[in-house]
């Protein structure tokens, strides 16, 4: 059945209104003041402009969302999103994609075009515009890493304020937003910062304590824990801490909530995809076939770094940085840190929201969701309860799950949800029109119904 | 091999073609409807239209879920239904034979011989080519009208305005969806409208629809004389049985398909379900026509156990149904009259700084809950099955309220300040009992294990 007939072109269209297009002025003047500089631009006073950039990012889009969520009563706001060719994937869309994936490519492997000066030459283009924050933190130029941290955390900021303005009348939204904006300003961004600035000597290991492993793959490689185990107290808190976390605290988290205590409320890919990469989460595949897919892939993954690490971890313990014979590095890490960590995560996972969904990597890659997924799917009080015989098989919850879960299959027929994928944003509820999701950590006795009854008649049980 | 031939791709068809290849695989199954190719949920145009989603979502099942389950689909009308030779004509002259038939044809719009009813840009929202008739009429239109303040009314304002048309709504009635909705609800409601800037007019009816010398609309007048000028109208004053197709069969029919408890027609091997369908002798308490999607599929389930040999009878559990209008859900369990019965007594609560509220009618006697009304909260239907079924009164079930809370979590509770207004009210010294995971759980396993 063809539908491209419904509105390509809105004739419609939402008018901008003098509030909002100052809003995007200002947001727009930010972004362009970081396109000058990845052109190599000189810009004057690169302190000035890069909080002319970073606050004009920040207070132009939250005056434009707060002008257009504001003005309108509370609700869900999907209207025309299919239309939008920024959203749909149309040109705009594309556009958004390439220039993404652009950046990331520059990011990993040509970080001189962003003007990283080598060999002790002085920082050029976007990498010296913020050089001054980088200064402030650590006295010391900043790298293309110092670049990337702070866009994002900014991202996840401004986009956050724009998600909860967006969804001001879910509370479960706000809360858990306000928890992933905060996770990432102070455990991922703020104190490592601080903390790196503080020991400028030391040599450098992952001070986020959030960020662990199997995401977290490069943990267990010598250099990290060589620097966590010559740093001291704190260096070994972090290694403490950092296998603790992997061993206790994420499988007891797991249980007690589900694996959205960590995806959507306080993992920093998390928080990206469900902030910056909210407009893009309805374009997951639904297909069973896309199901399968995902399934043979995250285990690989997890499978991947288990087998990365054991080799990595034996060359280290055995002091020959070596596996089998085979150079652990060479063989080992450094194909997972190019396929998994750059390719996989950075560049399709983030490159790609605007043509294959927000949540790419989280669904496909991760291999700590792999981890908690197994959890989530046999041992936890997290489902998604449907409720009774009230679905009408609409097809929004389908639709705006960034997993790519076909929730309306098992809400039509009067069946909970539980999925390893599911990340527990709640959209899906949130957009439900009957209200028929709920998100909920309960015993876990009569949590998988397999065979659900349809209620609403008496003359016969049937059984789904 | 048998063959079951069931025309309409609805829920109520889809329903019972799934439920019989469940339990049969051995007949034939055919699916006939000249509307789409795969079944869609008819509930989700508006979705469509508004660009929350495309057509290929609103399919509840992947294409390729059809020939998995040997079910044949044949996208075609039919436009003769001869019983005797058990013969099906379609629009093309070609011929099927069918052992059983199975009707559910849905409806279609009601239009009330209004004069300029078939101007351009005068339509009804019912089919998928009524979506696409719509997306056409609107194209460059600056104002609308809709008529019939119903379900499908306030949908075609949503709709509407989510393309920053504005609308003028006529409502025949004193209030919105007066006919099911009390005087505080419908209130509620057209707050609510207006607040998204539609021009809501109640007590208006419309007189006829004025040409603009094309054929197309160009306003239309009200019977109290007042001419609004516009370049669509909506017509969404109800539905009714779409069997005009069945006109010169010898299958018995008054406003839909008449049918027995067991949806069996007049006519051996024939029987009809869902909108189209007429009960004889409705179910106690029930209507003889049920237009809704959850009846639909009811039908449908019911019928597939006939048909593979188990004869069973209608009998629908407590009545359930929802909604949305704009912004605000809607669920309601029992079915409440739109003003209270004499044996009727009323509860209303409504927060004052929101949009939610909650109704309750219960048996003045006995305090046996009837039927109950949510706005802006949400409920655990099987709570409400039980309660309604075992005739609990509306005290047990204002204390157990939490139990039933399906709203997500951290939002605010009302249970207290329910209860406190029933309380004042009523002069008991009511409260709510902390909500019980041991309580919800045992429910449902009598519930599965009924
Ligand atoms: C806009 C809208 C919103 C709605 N929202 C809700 C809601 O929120 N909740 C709710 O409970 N209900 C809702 N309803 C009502 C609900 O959709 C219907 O009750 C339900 O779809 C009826 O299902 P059915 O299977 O009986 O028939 P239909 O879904 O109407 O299916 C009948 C099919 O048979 C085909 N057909 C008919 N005659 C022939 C023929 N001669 N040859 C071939 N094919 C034929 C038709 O084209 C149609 O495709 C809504 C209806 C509309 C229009
Ligand atoms: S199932 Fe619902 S809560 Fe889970 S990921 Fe999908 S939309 Fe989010
Ligand atoms: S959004 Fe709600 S009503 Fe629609 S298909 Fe999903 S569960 Fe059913």
């Amino acid at each position: 059945m063809p539908d491209t007939d419904f509105s390509i072109a809105q004739p419609h269209p939402n008018k901008t209104d003098a509030v909002q297009k100052l809003g995007l002025a200002i947001a727009g003047i930010g972004v362009l003041i970081l396109f000058l500089a990845i052109a190599q631009i000189e810009l004057p006073d690169s302190g000035l402009m890069l909080w002319l950039s970073l606050g004009g990012i920040f207070i132009g889009t939250v005056i434009y969302a707060v002008r257009t969520y504001l003005t309108q009563p509370a609700g869900i706001k999907n209207n025309g999103v299919w239309f939008n060719s920024m959203t749909n994937r149309g040109a705009l869309g594309w556009i958004a994609g390439i220039i993404l994936t652009a950046f990331y490519v520059q990011l990993y492997w040509y970080p001189e075009y962003l003007g990283l000066g080598s060999d002790g030459a002085s920082n050029k283009g976007i990498v010296a515009l913020f050089d001054p924050l980088s200064k402030f933190f650590s006295g010391k130029p900043a790298s293309q890493w110092f670049v990337y941290g702070t866009l994002y955390t900014v991202a996840i900021l401004t986009l956050g304020i724009k998600f909860m303005l967006k969804y001001r009348h879910n509370r479960y939204q706000l809360i858990r937003t306000v928890v992933v904006m905060i996770s990432q300003l102070f455990l991922a961004y703020l104190i490592p910062e601080i903390l790196n600035g503080l020991n400028t000597e030391a040599a450098y290991y992952n001070k986020d304590i959030k960020y662990f492993w199997p995401l977290n793959y490069y943990f267990f490689e010598d250099w990290s824990l060589d620097a966590m185990r010559a740093n001291g107290a704190l260096g070994m808190s972090y290694l403490i801490w950092g296998i603790g976390m992997f061993t206790v605290i994420t499988p007891f988290l797991s249980y007690f909530f589900g694996k959205r205590w960590y995806c959507s409320w306080v993992c920093g890919c998390g928080g990206l995809a469900e902030t910056a990469g909210d407009p893009y989460r309805h374009l997951s595949s639904k297909k069973v076939s896309a199901w399968k897919i995902e399934r043979y892939l995250i285990h690989a993954v997890l499978v991947f770094v288990t087998i990365m690490t054991i080799a990595v971890l034996y060359g280290y313990l055995s002091g020959t940085g070596k596996f089998l014979g085979l150079d652990t590095y060479k063989y080992f890490s450094r194909p997972y840190g190019f396929l998994i960590g750059a390719i996989f995560s950075g560049i399709i996972g983030v490159g790609f929201y605007p043509l294959m969904g927000n949540r790419v990597w989280c669904r496909f890659g991760c291999p700590l969701a792999a981890y908690m997924g197994i959890f989530q799917r046999f041992k936890s009080k997290f489902r998604i309860t449907t409720n009774g015989g009230q679905c009408i098989s609409c097809g929004n919850c389908s639709t705006y799950c960034e997993q790519g879960i076909d929730v309306r299959w098992y809400a039509q027929r009067g069946q909970n949800i539980v999925r390893s994928s599911c990340v527990g944003c709640g959209i899906c509820s949130a957009v439900c029109p009957r209200g028929v999701l709920k998100l909920e950590n309960g015993p876990e006795e009569g949590r998988i119904n397999e065979n659900p009854i349809q209620i609403g008649n008496d003359g016969i049980k049937v059984n789904n | 091999m048998q063959h079951i031939a069931i025309i309409g791709n609805g829920i109520s068809g889809v329903t019972c073609a799934r439920y019989i290849r469940k339990q049969n695989s051995d007949v034939k199954i055919s699916i006939i409807s000249g509307e789409t190719s795969h079944f869609f949920s008819r509930t989700a145009l508006m979705y469509i239209y508004m660009g929350h989603m495309k057509f290929e979502h609103t399919k509840p099942y992947e294409d390729s879920f059809w020939k998995k389950n040997g079910i044949e689909l044949i996208h075609k009308y039919v436009t003769k239904v001869d019983t005797d030779n058990k013969s099906l004509l379609f629009e093309d002259d070609i011929n099927l034979n069918y052992d059983k038939l199975i009707l559910a044809c849905g409806s279609k719009s009601n239009f009330f011989g209004w004069e300029g009813q078939d101007l351009k840009g005068v339509q009804g929202l019912y089919s998928f080519q009524d979506l696409q008739e719509m997306e056409n009429n609107t194209t460059n239109v600056q104002h609308a009208v809709i008529v019939g303040g119903g379900l499908i009314g306030i949908e075609m304002a949503e709709m509407l305005r989510s393309r920053n048309i504005d609308v003028t709504f006529l409502v025949r009635e004193g209030g919105f969806w007066r006919n099911v909705l009390a005087e505080q609800e419908a209130k509620l409601i057209e707050r609510h409208i207006k607040e998204h800037h539609v021009e809501l007019l109640m007590n208006t009816e419309l007189d006829k629809i004025v040409d603009d010398g094309t054929g197309a609309v160009k306003s239309v007048i009200t019977k109290d004389g007042k001419e609004i000028p516009c370049r669509f109208v909506g017509i969404t004053a109800g539905v009714s049985p779409n069997i005009s197709f069945l006109k010169d069969s010898k299958i018995e029919t008054n406003r839909g398909i008449l049918i027995n408890e067991y949806f069996e027609t007049n006519t051996a091997d024939v029987y009809a379900i869902g909108d189209c369908a007429e009960f004889n002798t409705p179910v106690e308490g029930r209507r003889p026509l049920e237009q809704v999607w959850y009846t639909g599929r009811m039908h449908g389930q019911t019928l597939a156990q006939t048909i593979c040999g188990t004869k069973t009878a209608y009998k629908p559990g407590p009545w359930f149904n929802s909604a949305k209008f704009f912004d605000i859900e809607y669920q309601n369990y029992g079915m409440i009259p739109a003003d209270p019965a004499p044996n009727h007594e009323v509860f209303y609560w409504e927060d004052t700084t929101s949009k939610i509220a909650l109704r309750a009618n219960f048996d003045k006697a006995s305090k046996k809950l009837i039927g109950l009304n949510v706005f802006g909260l949400r409920l655990r239907h099987e709570l409400f099955d039980t309660w309604l079924k075992k005739g609990t009164s509306v005290e047990e079930v204002l204390v157990h309220l939490p139990d039933a809370n399906f709203d997500p979590e951290f939002y605010k509770h009302y249970e207290l300040d329910i209860i406190n207004a029933y309380n004042q009210q009523y002069g008991t010294n009511l409260a709510p009992k902390k909500k019980s995971w041991k309580r919800i759980l045992n429910n449902l396993k009598k519930l599965q294990n009924a």
